[in-house]
């Protein structure tokens, strides 16, 4: 009986403990559930209903998803996808850390290099793309300039090439992004104790080797939002692709998010978007879970 | 004069307003006319809407109906539509109308007596839900034209063809002369419509209807339309080297003879008459590229969404009475290179291209588009084919066909 | 850590190299200056081609500097290039770009730090959980969530206006946002915050008079960030407002794609760098600062 009573009493001030904090992120929890679970599962529910200009709830069972699998579009989506994300994700990485460590060998011009790597992120996709659709056209850009200068053969248009497309994006995005990476890694290398460095001196240790064996393991939160950042940018890879590319040749530089707004809005096909931004919310799914569990859910 | 005085009152009362004209109703107007040739014709529809007193208000979003399209329905369906807006005319609609987004203008055409002047018949039928009218077609588009530079076969030597066969024949002698010899931009829809282009001149209108109409996949993928994939492989090598994007850099190609010719609807004749090229002269039409009599009736039409205010309502009203005014059809139809969708008007100053359009219409044999007997959902299938058949030479004819086959099987 | 961080902003300090032409320095600059070519490339073409008439353009080779400069395509891109019937260029979209991104960066970054303060100091039950949402929402497409979000705005009856659009904003900012947010106010010493709950400081004095002093750096981050993502949005900007408030990113885009004819390299080019100029000044501006706050933020986990 007592106890019922204290756990009763508990009850409310459980609840109250925290009061501002709890009231304080409202719209958290409010964007977490409603938008983000609420407008996931709205999502799914209508992926399996054959919705197109509007949605409504006439079930297909998983029609869309077969035929969003069969279709060669979606296909070669998740291919683009897959070479675009691995590459852009080493390289951005690769090329973001060694940038950082040569603009942490106390040179000069510091300041002038780290803006100039820095800028194109301020700039849209939107403008990334254009700019990069003119340098990678053959008519007036890198190929054109190289053949007047004597080099008749000189062939170097990604952007008209549908086997290497995919890469002339990739090239695009990596001038935008790295250098956001690099501020990131030169952020994570400042704050390196430089005892660490004196230490590793004094035992002979190699400097890649600290790099590669002391420093980057201590970068490891620094490591982290930048995988989150990248990634989710890879993932959402659209407006670049859009602006550059239209998905073209063909369809040889098409990319999921893409795939998925063309059917929702201009196929006018709500529930065949709707299938495949399900499928890339599960891929997602599958491997940000449990590492976004382990990393933010129970730690400290 | 008590209404402006009223909505001057209201204009200044607002005070943030955009005001320059405060004593007009202000209706915004969407579409997707940005090329040269189709804002100077837009621009015609707006004077002669703002000459009645209110005011366009005009959303122009460029990029293709692609583009513009989500657009429009975000906001149609989000509960803050515009005035009015563009679309093609036929299916793409249809499911805000049955929602109930769109405002039923059976009244306005009653008054208007639209079942009469609306040439030919088919066109307000597309426009027509369950008996009533939505829309208001403002012109008539046709897919089936050949474009061509007289001074690009001039410098390759070779004669101006008069039929798809021989400019097929007359391809190398234009590669070799550095030109290329069909222009296809790289905007997926051109190259699904040269297709259907091609299906209508090679396969003739019965199987145009049979594939589109009828939905037979089974013919489809027969050997009448093989011949058709057949033509399209011939214009997939002619095309090879265009390198352009959009449709109107395509066209460019042809006005300045770097290539030998486009397949193209009609709306390319605003474009070469914006770059000051005379018809017969500079550049040459086939219609149905040379072997075909028969004209599609695709085009564009605006639609009304279902407003609450009154005054906006009234407005609507004008705007659709103003499309369809004999006047103003004549000033935008020259300028947008279309037909005019009333029989009663004349049109003098049309060009040899459009006479050759206008005997067409006159003498009957019409058919519907592809927009009118295609879900949306069909196009962008057969528009993704297409565009990676243009692009990639190692899809073979065979897999291309029988993919399409496919795609008409389960079309609707 | 203050001092580490003041020290991380000068840059290192320390001796000079002592041999200025070693192998090792001119392996470093010129591999610098070789990277620092190709992200300048773009650049210098993009100014170079808008400084071009268009003859120029279509003759010429694109890096090549222009033999007469006109200015011409700058005002042709701000004040009078044509979408449709608008002949106003990109001068329309500034104010308007403004006006959402104004109130949008202060909502969305006033709502982030508030919720990384609780997620670090204040954990409630569940509280992880919602931020583990957060994070994988920030990879869920926009385009996924964009008729979703037409349907709430309209319930709640906020589509086509401005407040929707800054929703709009900081729903989509709060991730990223949040997670530096937390990860910054994790790395501050847990006495100070202890100090002030002994004194009897609440959830939003502790936050106000203490936090907030103390997080300029992140704060810089989190501006110089939202301006940049909220200027350049497009997506939102056109699906969320009307033609009267469209931001100038859709001027852009409709000036880029609008081709009346040839393709207007040179005005192009012009366009994009008056659309790209206020995050191009602000990133100039605060570069430094940028670094300095990331490097507090970022760090500590």
């Amino acid at each position: 009986m007592a106890s019922t009573m204290s756990s009763a009493a508990k009850r409310p001030s459980r609840l109250f403990r925290n009061l501002s904090a709890k009231i304080a992120s409202v719209p958290m929890i409010l964007t977490a559930l409603v938008v983000f679970v609420g407008g996931t599962l709205w999502t799914v529910l209508y992926s399996f209903t054959n919705s197109r200009l509007l949605p409504r709830l006439k079930f297909v069972g998983l029609d869309q998803y077969e035929r969003l699998w069969a279709t060669p579009r979606w296909l070669v989506s998740i291919e683009n996808l897959a070479i675009y994300g691995i590459l852009s994700l080493i390289f951005s990485l690769v090329i973001g850390f060694v940038l950082a460590a040569l603009l942490d060998q106390k040179i000069r011009f510091e300041d002038t290099f780290r803006t100039i790597f820095l800028y194109p992120f301020a700039l849209s996709f939107v403008v990334t793309g254009v700019v990069w659709q003119w340098l990678l056209n053959p008519d007036f850009g890198v190929q054109a300039v190289v053949r007047s200068l004597g080099w008749e053969s000189f062939a170097f248009d990604p952007l008209y090439n549908s086997s290497i497309v995919i890469y002339g994006v990739l090239i695009a995005a990596l001038w935008q992004g790295t250098g956001f990476v690099m501020c990131l890694m030169l952020a994570g290398l400042r704050g390196i104790d430089e005892d660490i460095w004196k230490a590793a001196r004094v035992d002979g240790i190699p400097a890649w080797r600290t790099y590669l064996f002391i420093v980057l393991p201590m970068m490891r939160p620094v490591l982290v939002t930048t995988l989150v950042i990248i990634a989710a940018g890879i993932v959402k890879v659209y407006d670049l692709v859009v602006a550059q590319t239209s998905g073209g040749p063909g369809i040889a530089s098409e990319v999921p998010a893409k795939y998925v707004y063309d059917y929702m809005f201009f196929a006018q096909n709500l529930g065949q978007g709707f299938a495949a931004s399900t499928m890339m919310l599960l891929s997602v799914a599958i491997i940000i879970v449990p590492w976004a569990y382990l990393e933010f859910g129970r730690r400290r | 004069m008590r209404r402006t005085l009223k909505a001057a009152v209201l204009a200044a009362g607002t005070a943030l307003g955009f005001t320059g004209a405060a004593y007009a109703t202000d209706l915004e107007v969407t579409h997707w006319w940005t090329s040269g040739g189709e804002a100077a014709a837009v621009a015609e529809l707006a004077k002669a809407f703002d000459a009645t007193g209110n005011k366009w208000v005009d959303g122009a979003i460029a990029g293709s109906g692609g583009t513009a399209r989500p657009i429009m329905i975000s906001r149609i369906t989000g509960g803050d539509p515009m005035g009015a807006t563009q679309f093609n005319h036929g299916r793409q609609a249809e499911e805000l109308v049955q929602a109930g987004l769109m405002r039923d203008l059976t009244d306005i055409a009653t008054k208007g007596k639209w079942t009469e002047v609306v040439r030919p018949k088919g066109l307000l039928d597309s426009c027509t839900i369950d008996g009533k009218i939505y829309c208001v077609p403002v012109n008539i588009h046709s897919w089936q034209w050949l474009w061509l530079s007289n001074e690009a076969f001039a410098k390759a030597g070779v004669a101006v063809p008069k039929t798809w066969d021989e400019y097929v024949a007359a391809a190398p002698a234009l590669e070799k002369a550095g030109i290329v010899p069909l222009a296809v931009g790289g905007q997926p829809w051109q190259a699904s419509g040269a297709f259907d282009v091609l299906l209508l001149a090679v396969g003739g209108t019965d199987a145009f209807l049979k594939v589109y109409k009828d939905k037979d996949g089974e013919f489809a993928g027969g050997a009448e339309i093989a011949k058709v994939f057949k033509a399209a492989d011939d214009a997939r090598k002619m095309s090879k080297g265009t390198n352009v994007q959009d449709w109107n850099q395509a066209t460019n190609m042809v006005i300045t003879g770097k290539a030998g010719g486009q397949i193209m609807g009609d709306w390319a004749q605003g474009e070469f008459q914006v770059a000051g090229k005379v018809a017969g002269k500079d550049y040459t039409c086939l219609p149905g590229l040379g072997m075909s009599n028969a004209l599609a009736t695709g085009g564009d039409a605006f639609y009304f969404p279902l407003l609450k205010d009154a005054e906006k309502a009234k407005a609507q009203e004008v705007l659709a009475e103003t499309l369809l005014d004999p006047k103003t059809q004549v000033a935008f139809n020259l300028k947008k290179g279309s037909l005019p969708v009333r029989g009663d008007v004349d049109l003098n100053s049309a060009n040899d291209c459009m006479k050759k359009g206008l005997d067409i219409l006159a003498k009957g044999t019409v058919i519907p588009w592809t927009d009118q007997l295609l879900s949306q959902d069909t196009q962008k299938q057969k528009e993704d084919l297409f565009s990676e058949f243009f692009a990639k030479p190692d899809l073979t004819v065979e897999d291309a066909q029988k993919r399409f086959a496919d795609i008409i099987s389960s079309a609707d | 850590m203050a001092m580490s961080q003041t020290l991380a902003a000068d840059g290192p300090r320390g001796p000079k190299p002592r041999h200025r032409f070693s192998k090792r320095n001119i392996f470093i600059y010129g591999t610098l200056f070789v990277v620092a070519v190709y992200y300048l490339l773009p650049l210098y073409v993009m100014v170079v081609t808008s400084l071009k008439g268009m003859p120029e353009v279509r003759l010429g080779n694109i890096f090549s500097p222009p033999l007469e400069i006109t200015f011409e395509p700058w005002v042709k891109a701000w004040a009078t290039a044509c979408t449709g019937l608008n002949c106003d260029g990109l001068s329309r979209g500034f104010w308007n770009s403004v006006r959402i991104t104004v109130p949008s960066v202060i909502l969305s970054i006033a709502i982030a730090s508030v919720n990384g303060y609780a997620l670090a100091n204040w954990r409630f039950k569940g509280s992880e959980l919602f931020f583990t949402i957060l994070i994988i929402g920030a990879f869920i497409p926009y385009q996924v969530m964009l008729y979703p979000i037409v349907i709430i705005l309209r319930e709640i009856g906020l589509y086509g206006s401005l407040t929707g659009l800054v929703i709009v904003h900081s729903i989509f900012g709060m991730p990223i946002l949040t997670l530096l947010f937390r990860n910054y106010f994790a790395s501050l010493p847990e006495e100070l915050f202890k100090a002030a709950r002994v004194d009897g400081a609440g959830f939003w004095s502790i936050y106000l008079r203490i936090m907030l002093p103390m997080s300029v750096p992140i704060f810089v981050v989190a501006v110089i960030l939202q301006i940049t993502g909220i200027w350049n949005d497009f997506l939102f900007g056109v699906v969320y407002t009307r033609p009267d408030t469209y931001p100038m990113t859709v001027q852009l885009n409709n000036i880029v794609n609008s081709v009346q004819g040839v393709k207007e390299y040179n005005v192009n080019m012009a366009a994009t760098l008056l659309t790209g100029l206020v995050p191009l000044v602000v990133y100039f501006i605060s570069g430094k600062l940028f670094v300095r706050g990331i490097a507090a933020g970022a760090v500590k986990g």
